[in-house]
């Protein structure tokens, strides 16, 4: 029986090593990728980013508690820490805040390091979200740290993106930073029982406003006027606003709210056409990927090594100039 | 891309409190380029077994300080074995004493360290038991 047939059947070991391969992109693993594909594409992917220290394991523990307990849901958690740049190797702990999800069989957690490699890291997620969707989970987790372009586009990968905050990590100044805000669905405010979360939680909503405008307030020698925002653009659905919610996820307070946001936004999706759009897109940038990395092998295979450094020494002698010795390997000339 | 990192579970099954010794381990493997998943304290056998196969790691690091060494590592042996996971090395850490050391050795424990012992050996000792 091949790997992915035992997958589909839900032999649990077969799929701990066939994550394995997937991860280390070998051969067994894209053999198996091919033959899940028809059998993806059910599962609902959550991001959840953030910076370290808000409470993302905590926080994805207990949403995952509560789709077992409520929902009844297969749940599946990828939970990505950093590896080292400079010896290659991690120290990989958020299942230390997930130990209330251990001894159910309807929950699987891996934990993966970020290796550092350029953009690979969204590939290998995404491929390991599609082996658990074709495994049969709902339900696809992926906790990843919110530094970094990488991260991001993990995030991108999923349906719903959760970013996670919490009370004095920083002043509004972080909150209008472009980037991982931009991302967000659904923002989280987590450790609410701190002092500063009025703080945290008027910087995001102020940010948020920005972006979303539904009033126009004007400040004219000392009265205040308001008018209505210019109507966004005229489209059958509803435009989503990200909610700012509250949680504690050590105490499970603002669960329940949190799970019903990502079933409203779901719905948005569905009805907004927005789920094909993402798919589309995520489908997209996997395609892209793999064209450049087959791109980057027929290139390795029809351009000899000795030929790489005899160029390379030549713009390191500064006789040509990079964009050259492109056109020489490329045989362009 | 393809090379293979050494996946390894740092564990601590049973009651005792002290994870220092853990945490020390886990941060030298860390530095010799494997990938460590560090579980926390108080796991009973079945979430150590059921770690490591989530995982699929190589190697199984456990300590133990409290002196039930003899009564966690075997069940801890037996549930990796049950789970298909027959390749997994596994390795111990803590207050053993000699006339323990050996029989967790005939049990198929790949290696036993006590107080005192140099993290380079271990590092060594995993990446011997890998290769081998």
């Amino acid at each position: 029986m091949t790997y992915a047939q035992s997958v589909i059947n839900g032999d649990r070991l077969a799929l701990a090593r066939l994550l394995t391969q997937v991860e280390n992109n070998a051969p067994d693993g894209r053999t198996a990728l091919i033959e899940l594909f028809p059998y993806t594409g059910k599962a609902h992917l959550i991001g959840v980013t953030g910076a370290p220290g808000t409470g993302k394991s905590s926080l994805v523990n207990q949403l995952a508690l509560h789709y077992r307990k409520a929902e009844d849901k297969r749940i599946a958690i990828v939970a990505v820490d950093p590896s080292s740049p400079f010896t290659g190797g991690a120290v990989l702990g958020d299942r230390v805040r997930m130990r209330d999800l251990t001894g159910d069989a309807n929950v699987f957690i891996r934990s993966m390091a970020s290796r550092g490699s350029l953009g690979g890291l969204a590939q290998s997620t995404a491929n390991m979200a599609q082996v658990f969707d074709a495994a049969g989970f709902d339900i696809i987790i992926i906790e990843t740290v919110g530094a970094g372009q990488s991260e991001v586009d993990v995030a991108r990968l999923a349906h719903t993106t959760l970013v996670v905050e919490a009370p004095g990590l920083g002043d509004d100044i972080q909150a209008i930073k472009a980037g991982i805000l931009e991302i967000a669905d659904i923002l989280v405010v987590n450790k609410a029982d701190r002092p500063g979360v009025e703080n945290t939680e008027k910087a995001l909503k102020s940010m948020l406003d920005l972006a979303h405008p539904t009033e126009r307030v004007f400040q004219h020698h000392g009265s205040t006027m308001r008018v209505a925002a210019p109507a966004q653009p005229a489209s059958s659905a509803p435009m989503w606003i990200p909610p700012i919610l509250r949680t504690v996820s050590t105490e499970g307070k603002g669960i329940v709210e949190l799970a019903e946001a990502i079933a409203r936004h779901v719905v948005h999706l569905r009805q907004s056409g927005d789920w094909a759009v993402r798919e589309r897109a995520r489908l997209e940038v996997e395609l892209d990927a793999l064209v450049r990395e087959s791109l980057m092998n027929r290139f390795k295979e029809s351009v000899p090594q000795e030929m790489v450094e005899d160029v390379l020494e030549k713009v390191v002698q500064r006789n040509i100039s990079p964009w050259e010795a492109v056109k020489i390997l490329m045989k362009e000339k | 891309m393809t090379e293979k990192k050494i996946r390894v579970l740092v564990a601590k099954p049973g009651l005792d409190g002290h994870d220092r010794g853990a945490k020390v381990v886990a941060r030298a493997l860390r530095d010799a380029g494997m990938e460590v998943i560090y579980t926390g304290l108080r796991q009973t056998p079945e979430m150590i077994a059921e770690a490591a196969l989530q995982e699929d790691v190589d190697v199984v690091g456990l300590s133990v300080l409290s002196g039930a060494h003899m009564a966690l590592a075997p069940r801890i042996m037996e549930l990796l074995k049950m789970n298909g996971q027959t390749k997994v090395k596994v390795f111990i850490g803590g207050i053993i004493p000699d006339e323990d050391l050996h029989r967790l050795k005939e049990m198929g424990v790949t290696g036993v360290y006590g107080p005192g012992a140099s993290t380079e050996d271990i590092i060594r000792d995993v990446r011997s038991a890998m290769a081998g």
